[in-house]
């Protein structure tokens, strides 16, 4: 236990990218993930990183764009509002085939909408994000730890896929404090022959570019990066089964949902229901084989959000009506209790 | 095998946050999961704050705390709203100096301090909240460890405050020695 620190969720992001290798942050203040960029305002300076706060959400994405075709590590992060206006600059990663670390630690919306925890960015994270043929890892921490261990994971897998990798976490997650062990090994480097780092005129120029005006050049482009993504789906999915051994019942959650609906798991086993919980890591590949696999045996499911119900689509697919999946949610900042979980476990018993 | 959920609620500026860290220390350094939320509204100096702690000898669920074991309570307005919260056979921590009702649940502890005085008479305004501390550690006869308080508190006050060290381990002395 020596060696672990309490440290907030934000600023686990923050020291895990330094740990990470990278060197330049870019972004601009929005509660409730404000804390990452304080953070990188202290520690970059004295690493000879970059932090830039830039003057709006969009020119930060677009600096992300230029440092990642130089071949660099490099992130942003904001939270809900803040996000949909990176949309077009992760779009614009996404067809110049970029790596970069997105953050999102999100917010009520609509909207401007609160300042409280919710997962209403679900649809955009996983379906996309932003115009045209794409999509972007989604890991989703469930604690402050895998903040930690998430973000130099999404950075590996974004360099090895040439996308991004967004982190999507929430308002409860980016604030709270839990021990953390920041002992764990830095990413690997990945070889970048299509960086942008001058040709000393030994090679021909490298080109980063999103903007291919032949139809068939542009579809080339996208069917190559869904082969690609069609790799992801194999490889790597990550998800976390708790009590699913002999459960009748599956609650699917992630992130601080997920938390909420162990409480909830533990008291219902307690009086005696086979419940269990599958938990998504990654959000997009989605673990759709655990849950089709659980279909086989599970009576009932049961989506928890901090939303009006968005993963219970993707679970409602992989469950592919093989059992009847409900929704328990609480939204606009809002989070379900223990006892709501362990009401609608009760319910779904019966 | 235990779980105890503490909320501490008072003012912002009353050092709700600094207190509920300072416990997250001591129980990750007494060897337990530990989890620390405050509340992050539009908060400011004169507002209210709130902070979750759980320690447990278990994996920490949910981190917030909704059925607090112990509520440390700063002003009248926290009382006010978590009073009926706390579990039955709980206990309440109440700054008698800022908070002149008496406690209406007659199903738990409860430990009245005049921190605010006391801090005050110290010449220690600030304070208030370690010596509220100092009476939870003794209550649960925390403080027998003293080395380990002082530990703990070493963690949360910075290097270039290390003044501050022996200012709260000696306020945190005089909430483990009041007595009513």
């Amino acid at each position: 236990m020596a060696d672990k620190v309490l440290m907030k969720g934000n600023e686990a992001i923050a020291e895990a990218a330094i740990l990470a290798g990278c060197r330049h942050y870019f972004g601009y203040p929005i509660t409730p993930q404000t804390e990452i960029a304080a953070y990188m305002a202290k520690r970059m300076p004295k690493i000879g990183g970059t932090f830039l706060q830039a003057e709006s959400e969009i020119a930060a994405i677009n600096m992300v764009y230029g440092v990642s075709a130089t071949g660099k590590r490099v992130m942003t992060s904001s939270s809900s509002p803040g996000i949909s206006l990176k949309g077009e600059g992760i779009s614009y990663l996404a067809g110049a085939d970029l790596p970069a670390l997105v953050v999102n630690v999100q917010r009520g919306g609509p909207g401007l909408g609160g300042i409280q925890p919710s997962q209403s960015d679900y649809f955009q994270a996983t379906k996309g994000g932003a115009h045209g043929d794409f999509h972007m890892l989604v890991l989703a921490p469930a604690s402050v730890q895998e903040m930690a261990e998430l973000t130099v994971k999404g950075f590996d897998l974004a360099d090895k896929y040439r996308m991004t990798a967004m982190i999507l976490a929430d308002g409860t997650m980016g604030q709270m404090m839990e021990p953390v062990s920041l002992d764990f090994a830095a990413g690997e480097p990945v070889e970048k022959p299509w960086a942008v780092t001058g040709t000393k005129m030994a090679r021909p120029h490298n080109i980063v570019n999103s903007l291919f005006l032949k139809p068939e050049a542009l579809e080339k482009t996208n069917f190559e990066r869904f082969e690609r993504y069609e790799r992801i789906k194999e490889t790597e999915v990550m998800y976390e089964e708790y009590m699913m051994e002999d459960a009748e019942i599956c609650v699917v959650a992630f992130g601080i949902a997920s938390r909420v609906s162990k409480n909830a798991i533990n008291e219902a086993r307690a009086q005696g229901i086979k419940v269990g919980l599958i938990r998504p890591i990654t959000l997009w590949p989605f673990p759709e084989k655990a849950i089709a696999k659980a279909a086989e045996k599970c009576k009932k499911f049961i989506s928890v959000e901090l939303s009006m119900g968005q993963m219970i689509e993707d679970v409602r697919l992989a469950v592919n009506g093989k059992a009847p999946v409900t929704l328990c949610n609480r939204t606009g900042g809002m989070i379900p209790a223990p006892e709501q979980v362990l009401a609608a476990i009760t319910d779904a018993a019966k | 095998m235990s779980t105890v959920q503490y909320l501490f609620a008072g003012f912002g500026g009353q050092g709700i946050l600094f207190s509920g860290k300072f416990l997250a220390y001591k129980g990750l350094m007494d060897g337990k999961n530990v989890s620390w939320l405050p509340s992050y509204g539009p908060e400011m100096r004169g507002g209210t704050a709130s902070c979750s702690v759980i320690v447990s000898d278990t994996p920490v669920g949910s981190p917030i705390v909704s059925r607090p074991d112990v509520l440390i309570a700063m002003n009248l307005p926290s009382l006010d709203k978590y009073e009926d919260a706390v579990v039955p056979g709980g206990t309440i921590y109440v700054d008698s100096t800022l908070i002149e009702r008496k406690v209406k649940r007659t199903d738990v502890k409860v430990v009245y301090i005049p921190a605010t005085r006391l801090a005050s008479d110290n010449k220690t305004p600030t304070l208030a909240n370690m010596i509220i501390m100092g009476k939870v550690l003794s209550e649960e006869g925390q403080f027998a460890d003293e080395a380990g308080v002082e530990a703990a508190l070493k963690k949360v006050i910075s290097a270039k405050r290390a003044d501050m060290l022996e200012v709260n381990m000696n306020v945190m002395r005089l909430g483990h020695e009041y007595k009513a």
